[in-house]
């Protein structure tokens, strides 16, 4: 490579860093508590444990804690004024699971549906000791 | 004991696996997430204005008596600039239209509605997207049908496109039922 390539391409890499994304963000700064803690260390601490159990809308598989997504921090924001306001983490998630379904939590509640999320391991380790229990038998049986 | 079907086992598990994959991957899954309050009346809100000179908004204009638009949409927003003459097209037809701007500055609603034309009857500033969540919006732009008691009766997530006029309208007629 020619030091003007070289050179070329660091201008285009210095240009593609100072370009604008078409999809823009907001021009608004962040609300209030987005990335702010609670005061109160015990409030800060139940908001934390909910906002890592709730699914960042726009960025589908990370948690609202750790996205950067503006709506993730409008998030964060609703998470936490609501706690301080003395709402319990379970209300609001319950508030966000009645607009955007259970998808929304990480934590899903046991009933029909999720059912075998919870059952199926127990049901694969049950058949791994069941065969593992043949082939101890067996080898006992060579010897 | 023999069960010679035995050596098909893996091969069998492996084509499994590979067809489950294929699939995802040729026709990944639908990651639209529609709002669940569909059928449901509009949450309580009551927005400052989202352009200078205008009014308030409030989610108890919305009970007007006749089906509306809302849409949720921002000046930031690139597909809301294609959604714009569509708006517009639906004004003409004699649809009436709501706005709620996301994360926005009102000098910056009146700049875009300059240029892109203004098809709102009012609009709301919602500054920390708190609308939004209530209506389970997930993103710019959206747009719900309203009926006249103010119940949410449709959702169309992304811009509409001349394409989707059609059926927008006659979700506009239905909600008139």
């Amino acid at each position: 490579m020619t030091g003007g390539r070289v050179a070329g391409r660091i201008l285009a890499l210095a240009l593609a860093c100072v370009a604008a994304p078409a999809f823009g963000d907001s021009a608004l700064p962040a609300a209030k508590y987005a990335n702010e803690q609670l005061a109160d260390p015990a409030q800060e601490a139940a908001a934390k444990d909910l906002m890592l159990t709730l699914r960042c809308i726009v960025c589908q598989g990370q948690s609202i804690a750790d996205s950067d997504a503006e709506l993730a921090a409008d998030m964060r924001a609703l998470v936490r004024t609501r706690i301080a306001a003395g709402e319990s983490p379970e209300s609001i998630r319950q508030w966000l699971i009645d607009r955007y379904g259970r998808w929304v939590t990480y934590e899903p509640p046991v009933d029909a549906l999720t059912a075998p999320l919870w059952l199926a391991p127990l049901l694969l380790l049950g058949i791994g000791a069941w065969l593992a229990r043949g082939r101890f038998k067996r080898k006992r049986r060579a010897q | 004991m023999k069960r010679p079907w035995l050596v098909w086992l893996p091969l069998a598990g492996f084509v499994a696996l590979f067809a489950i994959f294929a699939a995802g991957l040729i026709a990944p899954a639908d990651r639209t997430i529609e709002s669940k309050l569909v059928g449901q009346p509009v949450p309580a809100f009551d927005l400052p204005p989202g352009a200078p000179g205008r009014d308030g908004f409030s989610s108890t204009m919305l009970a007007s008596g006749e089906p509306r638009l809302l849409n949720v949409f921002a000046s930031w927003c690139v597909p809301c600039i294609a959604e714009a003459p569509v708006l517009m097209e639906l004004k003409r037809r004699g649809v009436k239209i709501d706005a709620i701007a996301i994360r926005d500055r009102p000098e910056d609603v009146a700049a875009f509605l300059a240029r892109n034309g203004d098809p709102y009857q009012r609009i709301g500033s919602d500054t920390a997207s708190r609308v939004q969540l209530a209506m389970g919006s997930s993103g710019v732009p959206e747009t719900f049908v309203i009926d006249g008691q103010g119940i949410i009766r449709h959702q169309h997530i992304g811009d509409i496109r001349p394409e989707n006029v059609p059926e927008i309208l006659a979700k506009l007629e239905e909600a008139r039922r």
